[in-house]
């Protein structure tokens, strides 16, 4: 497996990303020395066995649909870059 | 001996008699941290007037009468819990001006407790490192050895403590994080059993594998600590509901009979000797104590460092996305569109390791190799579970060493992630199991850096890990060992 600069780019894109041409080439590298380490897994046979995405056996956890306080509008928005009035703004999305 | 050379429970009953106020104690940690912090840089903000306010509070609890183990106990934070009012990054440029609105659970525990707040500690970004060298914030130094890593990512909360910097610190632990930068130090550290500690309010990491634990002088301590964060949560749903046992009531120092399992797969060729010696001597002094030694065997230990870098970089590629400039955290300026505002954001805001890690997650999350690489990885951490679980079928404890090496030198392992990677292989396993473990101090190396012994205990089985590592305490002198600063 040889993972290029474009497959970086590639995924760099989905992560939203903007990655520099040094860091894609370092990345692509890097990248395929783990992905090259991790192919070790292979040597397993997992037929049958079920993934584990939680180390401890749980069901969903319910809880009564109440009304509690929250934080507010004023806190929430304490840390905005970019607040107006009660609102985040943002570049804008649609023309 | 100064007020902060003493452990909780020393500076506690020195609190209770009133011979020292909690004004005193809080005053000689924050001398110590101004002399000490140009050296070591534990620390990403300190509070003092917090502190002192914090302090003042207690000392008036005190004289009132209602004073906890932990009311007036200078301490910090690893700067990935929240905390309300007071900056917290992560160790990463995208919240250095974040102020959280709410403060982490664990933190509010200790606080009803009437703590005093020193300030946040340093780490490596988004708790993403063994090194404590990718925060944004600079490298902390090992107090042992200031050319040397303090490990990581919590590097701050244990070299603050082996700089005696804090009384105690809080860390986490989602590969090691704990257990390495608390053998680098020679520090106690605990990673509770997953689902244990509330995860409420701490910046996430990998989900699945992130769990809050204490950071301390001696087994005592981490007893009380443990017994103050412990505990069902209603504000995170994969905290568990199961009693809260008396840690502290397990430090018996009787180990008789007590079965210790020693894995084959981690006494391996490459063990560093120094290690190695160690934990022959380690051994010697349980089977004094009346401890019986069983070999074991954990097959699938050595496919545990591939199948955590596709479980948790997937699971923090998901839990980072939310840093996108939006709502709180940098902003890049002068964009084109909403796309570019994200990307510009992301890039200025990440660090490499963060980077390198998001790009390997939403790789393995991918169209095209999610079963290949991230649902392959499930399945081997399942059987990697299952090792632990017939393990534990026949031993109380495991035994292993915490890491390969002592503490390496700054800079030597940065240009090589994979290698950096492979430094968290004894601790690993056990985040992938979900099961608590503990390093605790059990030598020196032949150049005088601390080496940590790892016990590793059942799901939910804290008491019998801190009764083992109580007893070796009892029975050894490398606890009391100061760092030369």
């Amino acid at each position: 497996m040889k993972i290029t600069t474009a497959d970086v780019e590639y995924v760099a894109r989905l992560a939203r990303l903007d990655l520099s041409n040094e860091e894609k080439c370092l990345f692509a590298g890097q990248m395929d020395a783990i992905l090259g380490y991790v192919e070790k897994l292979n040597e397993l046979n997992t037929d049958g066995i079920l993934p584990t995405s939680h180390a401890v056996p749980m069901e969903n956890a319910f809880r009564e649909d109440r009304i509690q306080p929250s934080i507010g509008v004023e806190k929430a928005l304490a840390n905005a870059p970019d607040p107006v009035l009660n609102f985040y703004r943002v570049p804008k999305v649609i023309e | 001996m100064d007020l902060f050379d003493l452990t909780l429970h020393e500076l506690h009953t020195k609190l209770k008699t009133r011979e020292v106020s909690s004004h005193e104690a809080t005053s000689a940690m924050l001398a110590r941290i101004s002399t000490f912090e140009p050296q070591i840089n534990a620390f990403i903000t300190v509070t003092p007037e917090k502190a002192l306010a914090d302090a003042a509070a207690a000392d008036k609890r005190i004289a009132a009468g209602e004073m906890s183990c932990l009311t007036g106990i200078p301490l910090a934070l690893k700067d990935i819990f929240l905390t309300e009012g007071i900056l917290t990054t992560c160790g990463s440029r995208i919240l250095n001006n974040f102020v959280p609105p709410y403060s982490a659970t664990s933190y509010e525990k200790l606080k009803e407790q009437g703590v005093v707040l020193l300030g946040k500690l340093n780490q490596d970004e988004f708790a993403m490192g063994s090194s404590n060298e990718s925060s944004a914030f600079g490298v902390v130094r090992n107090p042992w050895n200031i050319d040397c890593i303090p490990g990581g990512s919590s590097g701050g909360s244990a070299a603050a403590i082996a700089a005696r910097q804090a009384t105690v610190t809080l860390g986490t632990d989602t590969g090691g994080s704990i257990r390495q930068p608390a053998s680098h130090c020679g520090c106690v550290g605990l990673k509770p059993t997953y689902g244990r500690v509330s995860r409420y309010g701490v910046i996430a990491y990998a989900s699945s594998l992130d769990q809050v634990g204490p950071l301390t002088r001696d087994v005592t301590d981490c007893a009380i600590m443990l017994q103050a964060i412990a505990g069902h949560d209603p504000k995170d749903s994969t905290s568990v509901n199961i009693a809260v046992p008396d840690y502290r009531a397990a430090l018996t120092g009787d180990v008789k009979g007590l079965k210790i399992g020693l894995p084959k797969e981690y006494f391996i060729a490459g063990l560093d000797p120094d290690v190695q010696a160690a934990m022959d001597r380690a051994i010697e002094t349980y089977r004094r104590l009346g401890a019986e030694f069983v070999d074991i065997s954990l097959p699938h230990t050595d496919y545990a460092v591939a199948s955590y870098y596709l479980i948790a970089t997937a699971e923090a590629s998901s839990n980072l996305a939310r840093y996108d400039g939006v709502r709180f955290g940098h902003r890049a300026g002068q964009t084109e569109g909403l796309l570019e505002m994200y990307s510009k954001t992301r890039s200025q805001g990440f660090g490499s390791e963060v980077k390198r890690r998001i790009v390997l997650g939403t790789y393995a999350l991918s169209s095209g190799y999610y079963d290949a690489y991230y649902v392959k990885a499930q399945k081997v951490r399942t059987l990697i579970m299952r090792d632990f679980i017939q393990a534990f079928e026949g031993v109380d404890v495991i035994m292993t060493p915490v890491a390969p090496t002592p503490a390496f030198k700054i800079g030597e392992k940065t240009n090589d992630p994979l290698q950096m990677y492979l430094s968290d292989i004894f601790t690993i396993p056990v985040n992938l199991a979900g099961t608590c473990a503990m390093s605790i101090p059990a030598g020196h190396s032949t150049n005088g850096l601390p080496i940590g012994m790892q016990l590793i205990g059942k799901p939910f089985g804290e008491e019998t890990i801190l009764r083992a590592a109580y007893a070796f305490e009892q029975a050894t002198e490398w606890h009391t060992m100061k760092a030369p600063l």
